[in-house]
């Protein structure tokens, strides 16, 4: 067992290099800006001495190396810094009770992984049955259809699904709110009435993926010899399935499962825009809108550590369910 | 207790009325193989996809309005069925027409084609033609602006149409017909540069580090890696947020810098697939002979391995295609993408969106936004069912 927790241990350290890489990335690009934060913050009438103070404040006339460092630093304290909006408002307001980027970006943070565990919730189940269907039904009317069905759903953007089920579902039989301001504090139930819209669209859109994989593993298995044999012991085409091929195509589709789910985290940003959900994707949106940098990189920062996390997830998971990789020789 | 009773009568149902089927079909047909081996479940199958189908039809033909309310759901329904039932029709006429018309070969290539592909060949043509003739087909410019503002789909006037503008005109007195058609050359043909150029980047450094190997390859293949943690879109909505602040001040259109965007994490996994290509065919050897023969690496690049490299880039040529075309529109409807006063289908969604919740009592008023949500989806599904059937034809897949 010593080898599994040494690559595990490996991968993880290759994560955690990937992500100290991306975020350098994201700090050179950010930091390739023409101009600087000061002049973006206080716009274009600004005064030369009220720039040269924010610079001194934010610590812009240190050099890029320092910089990066204690950008990492703090981040790494939990400290992502003041975003622009708010230190604009503060300079022409004169507040000074400052919500740090932390605190803007908890709570949404909760509510995108709220939509993305109930649609996990509706996808994961909902694929793998119809994957096992499908391939146990292969070629048949049943297999056209899911197929011509899936396909379509993976390739249409994401809002044209979303304005179909708010047409359908919110205007034309009024099951379901269109807009899903959900807030903390609110109900469950009132809560994941409000989240089924957005759900529902990004099932849509990950189940697709997720059965065709499903499908193929299995399809994929089909040929190998131990299955004829248990055909010819006279099992039923379901058991066939359910018991002989399913175990073994669990790595690819734990795998995709996995991939999806960084997707869902990633991807809901479309989605959250349409049914005006609260969660990071539309923080992001509009802070992209406002070119608020310091809200952009910490969310771009969030985003990747998030896929980061679930790709290395998948790697871990389809070595622990594959005996071959188990015990390297 | 009515709903426990309702569910226990409809659960006997379900277990009974497929076996009754598949029973009646054992005596009826003297017991044909088709129905002595049938399983339940797929008895159950049959007769569930029946009462789909009968519900479908009933709702199909049920009166379009009641006591002068339009009933929109049956409206909408009449209106898919009938664009779906078109759509096949056209597609299998096309395929009828592609085997009787052109060279043995196409005629050859049409006989094998499942109706799905079909269709797609000919909505790619038909937006291909649409957007290179853009600016003869549409009545009006794209950015040409009218004095009636908000005027309804459908041209009656009675509705608040205008049969001058059959499918209405915007918030700001746009033709939304002409805005459709130069949507199709605006938003297909800069997916389509995307792509040309994210293959062009993509592809040679794939095939140069396939050749070349060592440290070059080392180093292209780990920056990718690294371009590659970071997801699609948002890395590309921080990257616009910093061209926007770069477009503002050079002078250059945001739209071309999106085009850079997207093409550069785009080439990183067409890298991925050309070197992994790439390093299958450098071992061959007519590689070796042609190295030998002293060739450059330009003519070994287009005139050797391209050639054997062909089928697997063109059906990730397709699927890329899609994706960027995705991309932009997404990128469009959050605001951030092709920018005014471009037609853009992406675009277009986003200001038109509010009319759907119009659409219980007004169905016309809804379809303005629909109509350019659905030709994105139309040519993304066209194009997903061509790369579908190429790559099943090209890996021999029967089971």
């Amino acid at each position: 067992m010593g080898s599994i927790f040494q690559i595990i241990l490996q991968r993880l350290a290759l994560g955690i290099l990937t992500l100290l890489i991306v975020s350098i990335v994201i700090f050179v690009a950010v930091n390739a800006l023409p101009g600087d934060f000061a002049q973006a913050i206080l716009g274009q009438g600004a005064t030369d001495e009220a720039v040269a103070q924010i610079r001194a404040d934010l610590g812009l006339d240190q050099n890029y190396f320092m910089r990066y460092f204690s950008w990492l630093g703090n981040v790494l304290t939990g400290d992502l810094g003041i975003s622009f909006a708010q230190m604009n408002f503060a300079s022409n307001m004169g507040g000074d009770q400052l919500v740090g980027v932390v605190e803007q970006i908890a709570p949404r943070f909760k509510a995108t992984m709220f939509l993305a565990g109930v649609t996990a919730m509706f996808a994961v189940p909902i694929s793998i049955t119809l994957g096992v269907l499908a391939a146990l039904y292969r070629n048949s009317i049943f297999d056209r259809a899911v197929n011509i069905a899936t396909l379509s759903s993976i390739s249409s953007p994401e809002f044209f699904l979303a304005y179909i089920l708010i047409l359908v579902l919110a205007v034309l039989n009024p099951i379901f709110p269109s807009l899903s301001n959900v807030y903390e504090g609110m109900a469950l139930g009132e809560k994941l009435n409000r989240t089924m819209l957005p759900a529902l669209t990004l099932t849509l859109v990950v189940t697709a993926h997720m059965m065709r994989m499903t499908r193929a593993a299995i399809i994929n298995l089909l040929a190998s010899p131990y299955i004829e044999m248990a055909r010819l012991k006279g099992i039923s085409p379901m058991r066939v399935i359910v018991r002989h091929a399913l175990p073994n195509a669990l790595a690819p589709i734990i795998n995709v499962i996995a991939l999806n789910l960084a997707y869902l985290i990633t991807g809901v940003v479309v989605v959250e825009v349409v049914f005006v959900y609260p969660g990071i994707g539309q923080l992001f949106v509009d802070s992209v809108k406002i070119r608020d940098i310091p809200v952009v990189q910490a969310c771009c920062l969030i985003f990747a550590a998030a896929y980061i996390l679930l790709n290395l997830m998948a790697d871990i998971l389809s070595i622990l369910s594959n005996p071959r990789l188990r015990h390297p020789k | 207790m009515s709903w426990l009773m309702n569910l226990i009568l409809i659960l006997i149902a379900t277990a009974v009325v497929p076996w009754v089927f598949r029973f009646a079909g054992q005596k009826f047909t003297g017991n044909k193989p088709f129905f002595r081996d049938m399983p339940f479940a797929v008895a159950f199958g049959y007769v569930a996809g029946l009462l789909v189908l009968i519900a479908a039809v009933s709702y199909y033909f049920r009166p379009l309005e009641v006591n002068g309310v339009p009933s929109a759901g049956v409206i909408f329904f009449r209106w898919a069925v009938q664009g779906f039932i078109g759509f096949a029709i056209v597609a299998y006429l096309f395929r009828l027409f592609g085997r009787a018309v052109g060279t043995a070969g196409t005629r050859k290539l049409f006989r094998a084609m499942p109706l799905t592909a079909a269709f797609g060949v000919l909505v790619i043509l038909l937006y291909a033609i649409v957007s290179i003739f853009a600016g003869s087909i549409a009545p009006y410019g794209q950015e040409e602006i009218f004095a009636n503002a908000n005027i309804v789909p459908g041209g009656n006037p009675m509705m608040g149409g205008d049969p001058n503008f059959p499918l209405g005109t915007d918030q700001i007195g746009r033709d939304i017909y002409s805005r459709l058609i130069y949507g199709a050359q605006n938003t297909v043909g800069i997916a389509f540069a995307t792509t040309c150029l994210a293959f062009f980047v993509g592809g040679s450094l794939g095939f140069l580090a396939a050749i070349v190997g060592g440290w070059l390859d080392q180093i292209l293949s780990r920056a990718v890696d690294v371009l590659m943690a970071i997801p699609a879109l948002i890395f590309a909505l921080l990257l616009m947020t910093i061209a926007s602040v770069w477009s503002n001040q050079l002078g250059v259109d945001r739209t071309i810098f999106m085009v850079l965007i997207i093409a550069m994490i785009d080439s990183t996994r067409v890298y991925r697939l050309s070197r992994a290509v790439g390093q299958n065919i450098v071992v061959m050897d007519y590689i070796e002979a042609a190295k030998l023969r002293g060739e450059g690496m330009g003519y070994l690049i287009f005139k050797e391995i391209l050639p054997n490299a062909t089928a697997p880039l063109l059906a990730e040529f397709g699927l890329r295609f899609c994706f960027v075309f995705l991309t932009i529109a997404s990128l469009s409807f959050l605001g951030v993408g092709i920018q005014p006063p471009l037609a853009d289908w992406g675009t277009m969604v986003k200001d038109l969106s509010q009319f759907i919740n119009f659409a219980a009592f007004a169905p016309n008023v809804a379809t303005a936004p629909l109509l350019a949500a659905g030709a994105i989806a139309l040519l993304t599904v066209a194009v997903n069912f061509v790369v579908d059937w190429m790559l099943h034809k090209s890996s021999g897949l029967k089971d």
